[in-house]
């Protein structure tokens, strides 16, 4: 993809968001539900991309950045009584500040403690809803996007409406973030991230574009959030545990932390896993400990395995760049 | 007057219990320079298997010292089966830093994962034969109570047990010149890679202590102890994250603070300060309070 | 006959610090070597000591090959390496720092009077027993780095650049101290050095390398008269 230009990229995001979304139309309710899932978490995973990837930081706490960018549309909508879409918006913005607030002081951490700090932002910040009335407790806020317009169909199921949102929102992420990353601020990233003294030799303000890949990251992040509230109906603390966060990451690690493209491959894995998993649970006759849990262990076995055999990625087919 | 007693009370019972955690964290930063997120997951398990061999014995006080046992077990083979040939294979590659990180993520969630496998996402209660209700003093109950003075004194044994080993053993000379120069120590003929797993296994054995004690004031699932991490963390970060001393000085520091926020202005700001605290030290004083100097202390 | 070096290379990354290395270093010798900087000589010691791996080639301490030991081990087995740069721990103090060197030692009377020595060598340390390394002189922590290699008992002393950064006057002190060391205990020494002419003064042979290979070896007073090597790797 590397020699395409913008305009390509944007005719190819066209064809492939064509294709997706004609071929709604044919499967059932659960696998758009698990396409919307999928193209949530391909957002998600490519703001960590963007970050570890390209920018050399480490976030453990993007579950709890979704969870702003979530919280922040669904009180728009309820509070401010925006239509959906400036929800997103306001959703990303919000998520951006925090970011940009995080970024300032994780620019000036190392990797340790940026990686304890965000993860100490990932068990937290969810806690906080039980502490204050706006946000709904443990019970959290329902989010009510409602059905599709009328004029894109009738019959027109929930899900398949959600599957066309967070597939179009996905598209464009993509788009923008790859043309984004073929500019000057993506050569600066990288720089950065493979060295940084030489980077600052050469002139690159290495503390702002740090600071400056920390909002972008947490604005898509944002987005994802609530993207991921509006497919679940709901923002609550529950929704953005500590297993999000670690989710992401697993993703993250699977697409080879540097590879946006394998952002893709890593969601389909994370919405792959508890359907593999329920039926080996069923298989095994598993009661419902098992059941719930065994997406965990091989969450984490996966993990593990990965960061011990290929820590930089599975080897897919990539390109130099 | 009373109050300010009480609230001491409270914040020396907490600041045991995150000295504990933030000693675990410490002790593995120090021999092998990586913050182990899987602490509160090997805690936990610890702690499960205090709770198994309570319910075998039915006594809690020996259980305490299987729980420790397990815990200095599981965190020597994280340490041996992970993290030893993790950090082989990324000697001197560009994920040297991150991959340590994302590996003891990766054990976090396999261990809550498996616990709840093993024992479901329910609460237990992993009872002690001492009473959680406060000591009374005259008419009034202070808000401490028995199982909290074996929290306290606990820690306080513990603490006073790795100061021994450290300051006085040649064992503990080993593992303090290991973590400090590696190279230097092979050539004076210190096994540093076992010293590394033994470093872990003492970090496993303060997290199951600290699981163990103070789980009969909660209650027990997979992830009761994932609090405890980021308050053990903080407390580790003001201490410095080297030295041990400093470790067991930010836990009370931390418990204490946070035992007169929760009393004169209101649980709603706890994880909030928290977190302005542990970014204002790492943005003020990296290097923690105490700072490079307290390292050699201990 | 007992340190012996054949064919040996030893790479450093994609750089190869010492190529095709052979020589014989005999029980009771004190052998300097000497060259440039980036010649090779701590890459050497290194190896000998077990921190680095030889990529080729062999080497046998006593007809004991030593080639993939852990420098662990090779400290059981005699050799002793001090490594550059006052190799002292700064967060223990003096005593901790002697104390360390006979960690692995089962004979603690010996461990005790191997320390007693250490401190008869060199009294400044025993003054400053409980003070942090820190707190020490760079002369003092080259004292106490070859004073914790004298508590290992070691038979093959392996000491890269004692004299780095110190005043004459101390760099004097630490040549006499290992003069009478070598001759006190009959030990092997091989001492790296760059400054040539202090190193040739006390040792019984020199072996000259440049960009990893041997360029010269002779007695030491064969060296400091030979007008060629003089001018090219001595410096005078």
């Amino acid at each position: 993809m590397k020699h395409k230009s913008p305009l390509q990229r944007f005719a190819l995001s066209i064809v492939v968001g064509a294709v997706l979304l004609l071929a709604s139309g044919h499967i059932d309710e659960l696998r758009a539900y698990q396409g919307a899932q999928i193209a949530i978490f391909a957002i998600a995973i490519a703001s960590i991309v963007l970050l570890t990837g390209y920018s050399g930081q480490i976030s453990l706490g993007h579950g709890a950045l979704m969870a702003i960018g979530g919280y922040a549309s669904v009180i728009a909508q309820i509070h401010w009584h925006l239509p959906y879409p400036l929800a997103f918006i306001v959703g990303t913005a919000i998520g951006a500040l925090a970011g940009f607030l995080l970024g300032i002081a994780a620019a000036r951490l190392r990797g340790p403690y940026l990686a304890g700090t965000t993860l100490a932002l990932a068990v937290g910040l969810p806690s906080l809803a039980n502490q204050f009335h706006i946000l709904g407790g443990e019970q959290g806020l329902t989010f009510d996007v409602g059905t599709a317009p009328p004029w894109i169909g009738k019959e027109f199921s929930q899900y398949r409406w959600f599957f066309w949102v967070c597939v179009t929102a996905a598209l464009a992420i993509f788009w923008l973030l790859r043309n984004l990353l073929s500019t000057r601020y993506g050569r600066r990233w990288r720089a950065v991230r493979s060295n940084p003294t030489a980077a600052a030799l050469s002139g690159i303000d290495v503390g702002r574009a740090k600071v400056l890949a920390f909002t972008l990251s947490s604005a898509v992040a944002g987005l994802a959030g609530s993207l991921f509230a509006m497919l679940l109906g709901l923002v609550a603390p529950l929704a953005f545990t500590l297993t999000l966060s670690f989710t992401l990451v697993t993703g993250a690690v699977l697409a080879g932390v540097s590879n946006l493209g394998g952002s893709i491959v890593g969601a389909v894995v994370l919405v792959a896993i508890p359907e593999l998993s329920g039926s080996i649970a069923a298989h095994l006759g598993g009661s419902e400990k098992v059941t719930s849990n065994l997406p965990g262990v091989i969450t984490g076995v996966l993990l593990i395995l990965t960061v011990l055999f290929a820590p930089n990625g599975p080897k897919l087919p990539h390109r130099k760049r | 007057m009373t109050i300010f007693l009480n609230t001491i009370l409270i914040g020396l019972n907490s600041g045991a219990i995150y000295s504990l955690m933030s000693l675990a964290l410490v002790l593995v930063w120090r021999s092998t320079r990586v913050v182990n997120f899987a602490a509160a997951g090997q805690a936990i398990l610890s702690t499960y298997l205090g709770y198994e061999a309570m319910n075998r014995f039915h006594n809690y006080w020996l259980s305490l010292p299987v729980a420790v046992i397990a815990g200095a077990l599981i965190s020597a083979l994280v340490e041996a089966l992970v993290m030893r040939p993790l950090a082989k294979r990324t000697k001197g590659t560009p994920v040297e830093a991150i991959a340590p990180v994302i590996a003891t993520l990766g054990v976090l969630g396999l261990i809550r994962s498996l616990a709840g496998m093993i024992w479901g996402n329910t609460f237990l209660q992993y009872t002690s034969p001492l009473s959680s209700m406060g000591f009374k003093i005259g008419h009034t109950t202070i808000p401490f109570s028995p199982q909290n003075a074996a929290i306290v004194i606990g820690s306080v044994v513990v603490m006073a047990i790795f100061a021994a080993i450290f300051k006085f053993t040649r064992l503990g000379l080993s593992l303090r010149a290991a973590s400090f120069q590696p190279e230097i120590s092979r050539l004076s003929g210190v096994r540093v890679d076992r010293m590394r797993t033994i470093g872990w296994a003492f970090a496993g054995a303060a997290g199951a202590v600290a699981g163990a004690l103070v789980t009969p004031t909660m209650f027990l699932s997979p992830n009761s102890l994932d609090l405890l991490l980021v308050t053990g963390f903080v407390a580790a970060v003001i201490g410095g994250l080297e030295s041990l001393v400093g470790a067991v000085v930010g836990g009370l520091v931390l418990g204490l603070g946070f035992a007169f926020i929760l009393q004169y202005i209101g649980s709603s700001i706890i994880f909030s300060a928290a977190f302005v605290i542990l970014i204002a030290v790492l943005l003020i004083r990296p290097q923690g309070i105490f700072g490079a100097r307290s390292s050699r202390e201990a | 006959m007992t340190l012996q070096l054949s064919n040996v290379k030893v790479a450093h990354g994609a750089i190869t610090a010492i190529d095709d290395l052979t020589f014989t270093i005999n029980e009771g010798e004190l052998v300097t070597i000497i060259g440039s900087n980036g010649a090779g000589k701590t890459s050497l010691l290194r190896a000998i000591s077990g921190l680095l791996p030889v990529e080729h080639g062999s080497m046998s301490w006593r007809g004991e090959s030593i080639v993939g030991k852990r420098p662990e081990d090779l400290v059981r087995k005699g050799i002793v390496h001090v490594s550059e740069g006052k190799a002292v721990i700064p967060e223990l103090t003096v005593s901790e720092n002697l104390q360390l060197g006979g960690i692995w030692r089962k004979d603690r009377a010996d461990v005790a009077s191997a320390t007693q020595m250490a401190l008869d060598l060199f009294p400044r340390l025993a003054e400053r027993m409980s003070q942090g390394a820190d707190t020490l002189s760079g002369g003092e922590r080259q004292m106490l780095a070859i004073g914790r290699a004298i508590v290992a008992r070691p038979q093959l002393l392996l000491l890269d650049e004692p004299s780095l950064g110190l005043a004459p006057l101390v760099i004097d002190q630490i040549f006499a101290a290992i003069d009478s060391l070598r001759r006190s205990l009959g030990i092997t020494v091989v001492l790296v050095e760059q400054n040539a002419l202090s190193a040739l003064r006390i040792a019984d042979r020199g072996i000259i390398i440049n960009l990893g290979k041997l360029v010269a070896t002779g007695a030491s007073a064969d060296l400091m008269n030979d007008p060629a090597l003089r001018s090219a790797y001595l410096g005078y």
